[in-house]
């Protein structure tokens, strides 16, 4: 048993033999060929545009958890400055969440730069490779009755046909890793409007409990810091031993 | 032989590393029936790197049928369980 790869070249092989099935006329394998091939550069054109579109949504969130940030570190020196410290805390552990998820959609954002860049290059290779197919078959066809015309064309098919389904392959992978994003966003999206990430667990599904409590630990010391920030910066409470380094207050005053 | 790292491209592989390769490609093989998943990915990035540092790019206009098609780079190891079995993908 041949392993993916293997299977693969099976199939597209299987492919290619119903392409050559299907038409008697050489000239017309030719010609299916290349409009099979047209059709997936457009598909691959459709596939950059989504991939853009993605990104694009992606870079809208992290806009508005970037305004969040910033509100509600507000809210807890306003918080705080009223002497409600537990309001103070709670603000400060929805910053630190939203904080957390920003430096996942970066990561995000990142990874769908990198598929655009990989699916332009697909593109283009796609296109030069249709045309040296287009000027190769009007060479064959214009020779066709000659007895390697047939054997010709089987090479050009089934190397073009392994092109094809590559290029189709890494859109498919694209794609894939793409609609998981939209899925990620769409469901950011629902949160907020529910009332911007009022249950945080929610956002973290999917993670073990572990996880969750290696999560908790973090960003419970995060917001011990941050609120002995505050404090400080409104002259509340002794200063903490491990206090801020200089310069720190007016970055994130 | 020529060798497709799918979703990438082709490239010409002779003697010694194509020997090579098919060594490897049975390690992956054993690591996927272990269920050793670090295994599998350091055994298939060393097939990669070797198709990549030894073999030569195809030219832009040579359009060939590869002989071999390595899975997609971010193969995952639960792909690989599906696909890398057997003889692999280089039957003996």
């Amino acid at each position: 048993m041949p392993g993916i790869g293997g299977r693969m070249s099976t199939v597209i092989k299987a492919k290619i033999s119903k392409m050559l099935d299907r038409a008697e006329d050489p000239g017309e394998t030719l010609e299916y060929s290349y409009q099979k091939q047209m059709e997936l550069l457009q598909n691959v054109k459709k596939g950059v545009a989504d991939v853009v579109t993605s990104k694009k949504r992606l870079q809208l969130q992290q806009q508005k958890l970037e305004q969040q940030v910033v509100k509600l570190d507000t809210q807890a020196r306003q918080a705080l400055a009223q002497g409600r410290e537990d309001l103070a805390r709670t603000a400060l552990e929805r910053k630190q969440f939203a904080q957390t998820e920003l430096q996942s959609l970066d990561q995000q954002v990142a990874e769908l730069e990198s598929q655009q860049a990989s699916l332009i290059e697909k593109e283009q290779k796609l296109r030069s490779r249709i045309e040296q197919f287009r000027t190769k078959k009007e060479v064959i066809k214009a020779q066709y009755s000659a007895a390697e015309a047939q054997v010709k064309i089987s090479e050009a098919a089934s190397g073009v046909g392994e092109e094809m389904a590559d290029v189709g392959l890494a859109m498919q992978r694209a794609v894939d890793k793409t609609e998981n994003m939209r899925a990620r966003a769409n469901a950011m999206d629902e949160l907020e409007a529910a009332g911007a990430f009022d249950d945080q667990l929610s956002l973290t599904a999917g993670e073990d409990e572990i996880d969750r409590e290696l999560h908790q630990l973090t960003s419970q010391s995060a917001v011990d810091d941050d609120l002995a920030r505050l404090k400080a910066e409104l002259g509340q409470g002794a200063p903490e031993p491990q206090s801020l380094e200089p310069g720190e207050q007016e970055r994130q005053a | 032989m020529i060798v497709r790292i799918a979703t990438e491209t082709q490239y010409k592989l002779e003697g010694d590393a194509a020997d090579e390769l098919n060594d490897l490609d049975n390690q992956v093989v054993a690591a996927v029936d272990a269920g050793d998943e670090d295994q599998f990915h350091a055994l298939f990035e060393q097939m990669l790197d070797l198709v990549r540092r030894a073999g030569q790019p195809l030219d832009e206009d040579e359009i060939a049928e590869s002989d071999v098609i390595l899975p997609p780079p971010d193969t995952s190891f639960v792909e690989a369980a599906a696909g890398f079995t057997g003889e692999g993908l280089i039957p003996d």
